[in-house]
């Protein structure tokens, strides 16, 4: 115990080497595959229930070669970005609005508060009946899973900008219009991002939900026929492939922070 | 000398849930052009409130603030504001702060240029004019505060305990160099501070509010050279000074802290 907390790695938010973070990274998933195969190739559980990591190789190169997989991503994909934008452009500037004008958030803040306990998946058989089985409905599955959410959250990291720094402006001679552009859109920006990447991740969540109903491509449709068949290999490979996807994104969405917020800290918050 | 900006029976009362608080009663003084006031108080004597007021960002309840002879009704470049709290806009460079104000007001890059690499020199910040302020110390985003605001070139500055929040040595340098600063501008400047020495060292004029409801309990000219250094503090005059502005101020400290006993 004594020997453990001297150490420096035991030090509440002490910094580690880098080599070291991304060993224990890998080690996780490593360990991951550890337990698969003693499972599987030691016989403690049957193939229809988890199959051997090189059954699950053989499934992806079958559904990459000949079960066209890309299709199926690239409708999913298409899918969820279509929503997610949608969320986001009408979401993000009306999330703006709400945390700086006060008779904005008097208007939408309860009516969204009330809209976002209502789930999604519940309105599915709904928009079926008002959209159709089409693109649309997907769509909608999608912008109703993310757009209330990520709308209370900008307002609340646009309300976080300091009074003080739109004090200091108003001292320098900004106007009570411009103030949006100048001071509270920049001081509130890293946080829209960082906001648009967790609420990203959950759009492809209800992405699954709104493809296992009347769908006929994409990734949710994929497993839901697997499952049909009882091909546990294909459905694992669809999810795998969701997960990869799913951290592609968010490594995109942290460079981008990066790039756009050299004067955050290290991707840290301020 | 002519007033530049003069305070009138100004009083402010703040509505809380279920009590109002006054915060300054019946407060009146005038500053001269290129006065150098010092304002000292109890705590929560309306020091800060009366900066906001002055700055346009907080409305009296009743009185007056005259700039220039005209009524003050919002914030404007006309009265710059440094902070206690650091307010550097963090998403913008060191040079960028500093150029801030003349950038909002439209004027030319090479304008801005000039006045960054003005101020620059006069705060000692070489070679940080590309630096976040989240790089800086607190000194040195303070420094690059009263360049904003100073770049700004203000008619009034006013400055809320600028130094409050940093160590004593690093205090007694930025005295001395906001003092050349103002050397070369002379600027009008109201600067709240609760430090004695800080406000008989920097100050023409002192102001010594009484506890809340503030308004102001004495006005003492500082009759000391108007070329200050640090070696200034140890002098027999200086000391003087100090003194009796102590005296003042620690009767009104003691009523600021009878004043919250339960008993009154
Ligand atoms: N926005 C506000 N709402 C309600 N009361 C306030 C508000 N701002 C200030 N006050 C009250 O007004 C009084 C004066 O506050 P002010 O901040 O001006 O004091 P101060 O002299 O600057 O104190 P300090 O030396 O601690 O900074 C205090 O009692 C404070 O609680
Ligand atoms: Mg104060």
């Amino acid at each position: 115990m004594i020997l453990l907390a001297t150490q420096k790695w035991a030090t509440a938010k002490a910094e580690i080497a880098r080599p070291l973070y991304w060993s224990l990274a890998a080690a996780a998933f490593v360990l991951l595959l550890l337990v698969w195969s003693v499972l599987t190739y030691g016989g403690h559980v049957p193939p229809l229930f988890l199959p051997a990591p090189d059954e699950i190789v053989r499934a992806a190169g079958l559904l990459f070669g000949e079960f066209d997989l890309m299709q199926d991503i690239y409708a999913s994909v298409l899918r969820v970005t279509s929503g997610f934008l949608l969320a986001a452009v009408i979401g993000v500037p009306l999330g703006i609005m709400m945390g700086s004008l006060k008779v904005c958030e008097a208007f939408f803040e309860p009516f969204l508060g009330f809209i976002r306990y209502m789930p999604a998946s519940a309105f599915i058989p709904l928009f079926i009946l008002w959209l159709g089985i089409g693109e649309t409905e997907k769509i909608a599955v999608i912008f109703f899973g993310t757009f209330f959410q990520m709308t209370l959250m900008v307002m609340d990291v646009t309300k976080n900008v300091s009074q003080e720094l739109i004090d200091t402006s108003y001292t320098l001679g900004v106007s009570k219009r411009s103030v949006f552009w100048r001071i509270i859109l920049p001081a509130s920006l890293p946080g829209i991002v960082d906001t648009l990447r967790i609420t990203f991740g959950w759009a492809w969540t209800y992405l699954v939900v709104a493809e296992i109903v009347a769908a006929s491509s994409g990734l949710g449709y994929m497993i839901m026929q697997s499952q049909r068949f009882l091909k546990t290999s294909h459905i694992i490979v669809g999810i795998l492939v969701i997960g990869v996807i799913g951290i592609i994104i968010d490594l995109l969405f942290k460079w981008l922070y990066g790039r756009l917020f050299p004067w955050m800290g290290k991707g840290g918050a301020a | 000398m002519e007033n530049k900006l003069c305070i009138e029976n100004v009083s402010k009362v703040f509505l809380e849930k279920n009590a109002t608080v006054t915060a300054l009663q019946n407060t009146s003084f005038c500053v001269a052009e290129s006065e150098f006031v010092t304002i000292l108080g109890p705590s929560g004597c309306g020091k800060s409130t009366i900066l906001r007021i002055i700055a346009g960002l907080e409305e009296a309840s009743s009185g007056r603030v005259l700039l220039d002879g005209k009524e003050i009704k919002e914030p404007g470049k006309d009265r710059g504001m440094v902070f206690q709290a650091y307010t550097l806009f963090p998403w913008l460079t060191v040079e960028e702060n500093i150029a801030f104000g003349l950038n909002v007001a439209g004027r030319s890059r090479s304008d801005q240029q000039d006045a960054v690499k003005f101020y620059i020199e006069r705060i000692g910040l070489k070679g940080f004019e590309k630096a976040y302020p989240r790089k800086l110390s607190g000194g040195m985003k303070q420094r690059v505060a009263i360049a904003r605001a100073l770049a700004n070139d203000p008619e009034v500055l006013l400055m809320d305990e600028p130094f409050g929040a940093l160590d004593a040595q690093t205090r007694s340098v930025m005295q001395e160099l906001l003092l050349s600063v103002w050397d070369e501008s002379h600027k009008t400047i109201l600067f709240v501070t609760h430090d004695v020495e800080e406000a008989v060292f920097i100050g023409d004029t002192i102001y010594v509010m009484t506890a809340r409801p503030g308004k102001i309990k004495a006005r003492i000219a500082v009759d000391l050279p108007t070329k200050r250094t640090y070696d200034l503090k140890l002098t027999e005059q200086f000391l003087t000074i100090k003194r009796d502005v102590l005296e003042l101020i620690r009767e009104e400290a003691w009523k600021a802290a009878n004043a919250n006993l339960p008993e009154g």
